[in-house]
């Protein structure tokens, strides 16, 4: 076989882990019981598929063939195992057993199996860090360093949290199922927060040159997907439309440079319609459930953006009114100081910047770069020059992502002498 | 799997619970547990008496030591305990939260255990 032939089977194989590696890491944790047998199981398998589908061909339906492979390597390494540890014997029989069904490899099964991964991954037995660092990495395949970036934390603190937190689900029996009815919407709050946190991860990099990350929001979105399939709460559904909304203004929100462009600079000609279109489709379909929550609200006010044809078109006054709701659901001072901003776009920035250093006054906001930053916009529109180039300045000591910082810089050297 | 379900209490708080209501909670434990034994979860489980009958006991210097109380000041107290077999963590911890104590401010801690039965 040529060395070409080799390369390109490699390249397919390549593919192939990129596109399916979870699902079959999915359904091989369920088929043999345990994540760290089905890690290993599931890279013997790809390892195999090199070897294998340069001489046999690329087999019709690879996640099958992946996770059938998987599985035996898995009983072969337990058997040998088994020779120096009876204890293991009965496990070894078991899988082998089990392996003879080969039932619940069709597709539907394979996707349940990611959501059993899924909740499982944001079990509350677990902590709030650790099931954040183990859907990042069993669910979206990201690696520990992807993962301690994403934390501003240290890959080690990281890795030991992943492996803490899949001892304790050994350890404790935490199912690997589909919770129950009863269950399910407290269970599901914690899905979203993570599957958000990810969204975020890769809409923003906290850290570093890159501002986005194409791949991981869209894992978040087709995580959210796979959702409401399962259970259309209306605050999954909320959380999907939020997705596809802050999503549709991706190209719009950097420019060929990699600088950040605020909502108001956007050239909303680059907004994506479909992800607006369908984003807005689901947002009716939470409100009018009249059982919405923060994301719904959240998703309502990025649709009140996406239909206005510019900043001074915009419908502020519903805005404000979105963020009124939403302070009352969920009182916080972020979104209090967007409330503020909104107040600012509807009466004048003096209105905006009187709620600003009130909230700031209140000391929750103090280390937090956007309030600084808001603050400072207000004040260069009200002509405050000196007061805007030091809350610039301040905002500026509090961010360390590569874009963010040249954004401030440029309005640092645009305020007049 | 077992799980051991450990029931906590501030005990100065249970004090002042009036009597009336504690026999109340009391006669739900009852059925509770009769209920677990019957579905063949409950395996076996006591209420300890006060944490003042409590001594600790350790080694110091190789010598037996001996303090007054439970191991551990914490503001709440170890009161009781279940031992119940379960099929995963998902059904013990369904089973906990039907601890009657919960609602007026307990805690119950549930931890898997390794069960050996000593013939």
């Amino acid at each position: 076989m040529s060395e070409e032939a080799v390369e390109k089977i490699r390249e397919t194989v390549d593919a192939v882990y990129r596109s399916d590696s979870r699902r079959v890491l999915a359904t091989l944790i369920r088929l043999l019981g345990d994540f760290d047998l089905a890690e290993e199981a599931m890279h013997d398998a790809f390892i195999a598929a090199v070897e294998q589908w340069r001489h046999e061909g690329v087999p019709k339906n690879p996640a099958a063939w992946l996770i059938s492979t998987g599985r035996f390597k898995a009983i072969d390494a337990m058997r040998r195992r088994a020779r120096f540890d009876a204890s293991l014997g009965e496990m070894v029989n078991r899988l082998e057993a089990a392996a003879n069904d080969t039932s619940g490899w069709n597709e539907e099964a394979v996707e349940d199996d990611r959501l059993r991964l899924i909740f499982t991954c944001c079990h509350p037995a677990l902590s709030a860090d650790a099931q954040a660092a183990l859907t990042l990495r069993e669910v979206c395949g990201l690696t520990t360093e992807e993962i301690a970036r994403a934390f501003l934390t240290a890959p080690p603190t990281v890795a030991q949290r992943i492996v803490r937190a899949k001892r304790k689900i050994q350890d404790a029996r935490i199912p690997y199922r589909v919770p129950s009815q009863r269950d399910l919407p407290d269970r599901l709050d914690a899905v979203l927060r993570v599957v958000y946190l990810v969204f975020n991860e890769g809409y923003s990099a906290s850290s570093g040159a890159s501002l986005t990350r194409h791949d991981l929001s869209g894992e978040a979105i087709r995580l959210g997907r796979l959702l409401i399939e399962l259970l259309p709460e209306p605050e999954a559904i909320g959380l999907l439309a939020l997705m596809l909304l802050q999503e549709s203004r991706r190209a719009a929100r950097t420019s060929p440079a990699g600088d950040l462009i605020l909502l108001d600079r956007q050239d909303r000609s680059l907004w994506n319609r479909d992800q607006i279109a369908e984003g807005i489709t689901l947002v009716e379909r939470a409100l009018s459930s009249r059982r919405f929550g923060p994301y719904s609200l959240q998703a309502a006010i990025a649709a009140v953006h996406a239909e206005a044809p510019s900043t001074e078109a915009t419908d502020w006054p519903q805005i404000v009114g979105l963020y009124e709701v939403l302070l009352r659901v969920e009182p916080s001072p972020v979104i209090a100081l967007n409330r503020a901003v909104a107040v600012a776009m509807r009466d004048g920035p003096a209105a905006g910047l009187a709620l600003i250093d009130a909230l700031l006054a209140s000391g929750d906001l103090q280390e937090y770069h956007l309030a600084h930053s808001a603050r400072a916009d207000l004040c260069r529109r009200l002509g405050k020059t000196e007061e805007a180039r030091a809350a610039y300045q301040r905002a500026l000591g509090l961010t360390q992502q590569g874009p963010e910082r040249r954004f401030l810089e440029r309005r640092l050297s645009e305020l007049p002498g | 799997m077992h799980y051991l379900l450990m029931c906590c209490f501030d005990e100065t708080k249970w004090e002042k619970i009036p009597e009336a209501d504690r026999d109340k909670v009391m006669q739900e434990y009852h059925l509770l547990l009769q209920d677990l034994a019957k579905s063949g979860h409950l395996q076996a489980g006591a209420k300890l008496r006060p944490s003042m009958t409590a001594v600790t006991i350790r080694r110091k210097n190789g010598k037996p030591a001996m303090t007054d109380g439970p191991f551990a000041e914490t503001k709440e107290q170890l009161g009781g305990y279940h031992l119940i077999e379960c099929h995963d963590l998902d059904e013990a911890i369904a089973i906990a939260n039907r601890i009657p104590t919960l609602p007026l401010g307990g805690s119950v801690e549930v931890r898997a255990i390794d069960f050996q039965e000593i013939n």
